[in-house]
């Protein structure tokens, strides 16, 4: 690995889906499956700025049981269920 | 050029969701504010008046937040038909102004390019400028300017920042836009979203000047608000709080209006000759409008809150909070609140169904808000529990009256609970956009903008459900009061009215659920509101409800007539039915015709009837 970098993808990772993505971990949104997801959610999720290239994070997970989560992307706050961030897929990136 | 009058240049303001819009529209008009809905839609259309530095006066409609020129909710398409001259009954506006959050360009800025392409004079306002700099993000103003090819003006709403200077370009690209001449556009643009998406945030990038890590402060908030024991700790207390207010201080003042109103019937009274005049003043007018008018400071009460809980950002959180149990029966987060809210009264729940984006979620909403127990049901329980239901303990601490209480609240729930789950896979299938929503920074709700928001609210209960309620309380009265018995009759003149003769007829029909002839014309003035049950039972057994002793005789006179099985099927009965013009009228309102509200009745008819039947026979059949 090159040090003299400071941000760079792990491109050796596995994707990850936003779903599966720790909480506070720093990534890029590398695809969207978009088969996954219905129009009106693959519209809204596009709004909302879902662009492979954009930074993500997730910031909370809903308490009771498998609730949606609240992402960082780019400089915006966003809700979303599961079963759509589980079509998002991010590559983490180290600091 | 000299203004022409009845031709106010017509402005649009829109933008994103959360860009700060309608706090902007407040600061640019004031009170001189119209609120209207566009034809055929629950859309309400906000417009007011704007003076332009030159003193000419200027019409500017707010127009509802959307993403994308591509709708996806009935206010989203407003503001797609409204910027495009397609709306129906308006006309191409003269100019617009996007409003666009300051600390989210990259995001609004899409939007913005979408609308600048649709050819019309564009000026922006770089809104909430100063919540940027707090963020530690330093945008270059004139540098967006040049990269977007139209005027942008920095904002600060609430403060009243940048106000003047806005105006003062509005004026200028109006007269600009007025040497051209401007044609409709289709409202396609070239560009798919990604690239769009992609272009703005190049120029976002090019436009920023320095930027920090993002809004610490709302982090901070939301790690408790949305934290899973903390948040949910949070978010019932904030209910707790507002329930409490909603039944200890909206009780008062409307025990204050009813009195004012009994009072001013009691001088129409003194002041009036008997006559049936008198009586349509008195029992008709005053008593409909009074009965309308009493349900306000809870109402109010009930929309401080929830203004407050939206304008600061919480609701969003409260609605993430709650997602996973209301997607259990195919409703979003969103719909909590107003689901709680019914609880006071269905009526600003089904109010406050409009932050629900996706329309067949908020349909659901609205249709199974009736089947939570609101306050109104309280009088109906209170007396017939009283009378019929034996004062035991099941066990220590328990007794058997709260029991039964307590297994009406609970058998609302799960009736709107499976109701929802039902109708979510029939009459309002259809995919639903799901939960997925922008959480807005938070922020100190502006009290001018509640004391407006309030305005809004009160005025829409008066005038549009009011005149529907006042109008069927009318009606009603009609019926309970001709024809008139002759002079002599034996019969008494609620007996004797259409009302009497209609309960005659369909007494045949609630005999099998066990409901006398009593029962069923007691129902029919309690169909203006469920606690007129009590009086109109007062009524039929000829006991004045006046006092608390007339209350202790009119539960012993129960006690006498009824058997326990029908006082549990009339309890079933008013867990279900849809007893309440009001809720009736702003359901009609909120889903602008007849049709919902007639399927509402239908069901509500039909579930009360076959569960006061099953626990009539269940009751009999078990020897009670």
């Amino acid at each position: 690995m090159d040090m003299s970098n400071p941000v760079k993808t792990a491109s050796s990772l596995p994707l990850l889906s936003l779903e599966s993505l720790p909480q506070r971990q720093c990534a890029t949104v590398s695809a969207i499956d978009w088969a996954h997801l219905s129009t009106p959610e693959a519209r809204r999720l596009r709004e909302l700025g879902f662009d492979e290239g954009v930074g993500v994070e997730v910031l909370h997970r809903a308490s009771l049981g498998k609730g949606p989560i609240a992402c960082r992307i780019g400089r915006m706050t966003v809700a979303l269920r599961r079963a759509v961030a589980g079509a998002v897929l991010v590559s983490p990136v180290t600091r | 050029m000299p203004p022409v009058p009845g031709a106010a240049p017509l402005v649009a303001l829109v933008g994103n969701p959360n860009a700060g819009k309608s706090a902007l529209f407040n600061a640019l008009t004031g009170a001189r504010q119209k609120v209207g809905n566009y034809p055929g839609v629950t859309v309400e259309r906000h417009s007011g008046k704007l003076a332009l530095p030159d003193g000419r006066i200027v019409e500017l409609v707010d127009l509802p937040g959307a993403y994308s020129l591509e709708p996806s909710s009935p206010d989203e398409r407003v503001t797609r038909d409204f910027v495009t001259g397609t709306q129906v009954g308006e006309r191409l506006p003269d100019a617009l102004v996007v409003v666009v959050d300051a600390s989210n360009l990259d995001n609004h800025l899409r939007f913005t390019l979408q609308l600048i392409a649709l050819g019309l004079p564009v000026v922006v306002a770089l809104n909430m400028f100063d919540l940027a700099e707090r963020d530690g993000l330093t945008l270059d103003p004139a540098r967006l300017s040049t990269e977007l090819g139209v005027p942008v003006v920095a904002t600060v709403a609430v403060r009243r920042r940048g106000l003047d200077e806005l105006k003062a370009k509005l004026g200028t690209i109006i007269d600009e836009g007025a040497a051209i001449r401007l044609r409709p556009s289709n409202g396609t643009i070239g560009e798919d979203i990604v690239t769009l998406q992609r272009r703005a945030r190049k120029i976002a990038a090019a436009a920023t000047v320095s930027e920090a890590p993002v809004r610490r402060w709302t982090h901070a908030l939301d790690s408790v608000a949305l934290h899973p024991i903390f948040g949910l700790m949070l978010l019932f207390a904030i209910l707790f709080v507002m329930f409490q207010a909603v039944f200890y201080a909206g009780a008062d003042p409307a025990d204050a209006i009813a009195a004012g109103f009994d009072w001013l019937s009691a001088q129409v009274k003194g002041a009036m000759p008997d006559s049936v005049l008198r009586s349509l003043i008195t029992d008709g007018i005053i008593a409909g409008v009074g009965a309308v008018v009493k349900f306000l400071p809870q109402i109010l009460i009930m929309f401080f809150f929830i203004l407050v809980l939206e304008a600061s950002g919480y609701m969003v959180r409260a609605a993430f909070l709650m997602d996973r149990v209301m997607a259990s029966v195919g409703l979003s987060g969103r719909a909590f609140i107003p689901l709680l809210s019914s609880f006071a009264c269905a009526v600003p729940g089904i109010m406050s169904t409009r932050t629900i984006e996706d329309e067949k979620d908020r349909l659901t909403t609205i249709l199974v808000a009736p089947l939570m127990t609101c306050s109104a049901r309280l009088p109906v329980y209170t007396l017939v529990i009283g009378a019929l239901i034996p004062n035991t303990k099941v066990l220590p601490f328990v007794g058997l009256q709260g029991l039964v209480m307590l297994g009406l609240y609970i058998m609302g729930v799960v009736g709107a609970f499976v109701v929802a789950l039902v109708l979510r896979r029939t009459v309002t299938k259809g995919a639903s956009s799901g939960f997925m929503m922008e959480m807005p920074k938070y922020q100190l709700p502006r009290a001018r903008d509640l004391a407006l928001g309030l305005w809004s609210r009160a005025e829409i209960f008066l005038k549009r459900a009011g005149t529907t309620i006042a109008f069927t309380t009318i009606v009603l009265w009609a019926l309970l009061s001709f024809p008139k018995p002759p002079e002599g009759s034996p019969v008494s003149a609620v007996n004797y009215s259409v009302a009497g003769r209609i309960a005659n007829g369909i007494e045949p029909a609630f005999r099998p659920i066990g409901f006398n002839r009593d029962i069923v014309l007691a129902l029919i003035p309690a169909m203006a509101a469920r606690e007129v049950a009590v009086a109109a039972l007062g009524t039929v057994y000829a006991i004045d409800t006046a006092g608390d002793k007339d209350e202790a005789k009119m539960a012993q006179t129960l006690h006498a007539r009824w058997s326990l099985p029908t006082a549990l099927a009339f309890l079933m009965w008013f867990v279900f039915a849809p007893q309440c013009i009001s809720t009736i009228a702003v359901t009609r309102r909120e889903t602008n015709g007849w049709k919902w509200p007639a399927f509402m009745v239908g069901y509500l008819f039909a579930l009360a009837y076959i569960a006061a039947g099953a626990v009539y026979w269940a009751a009999i059949g078990l020897g009670l």
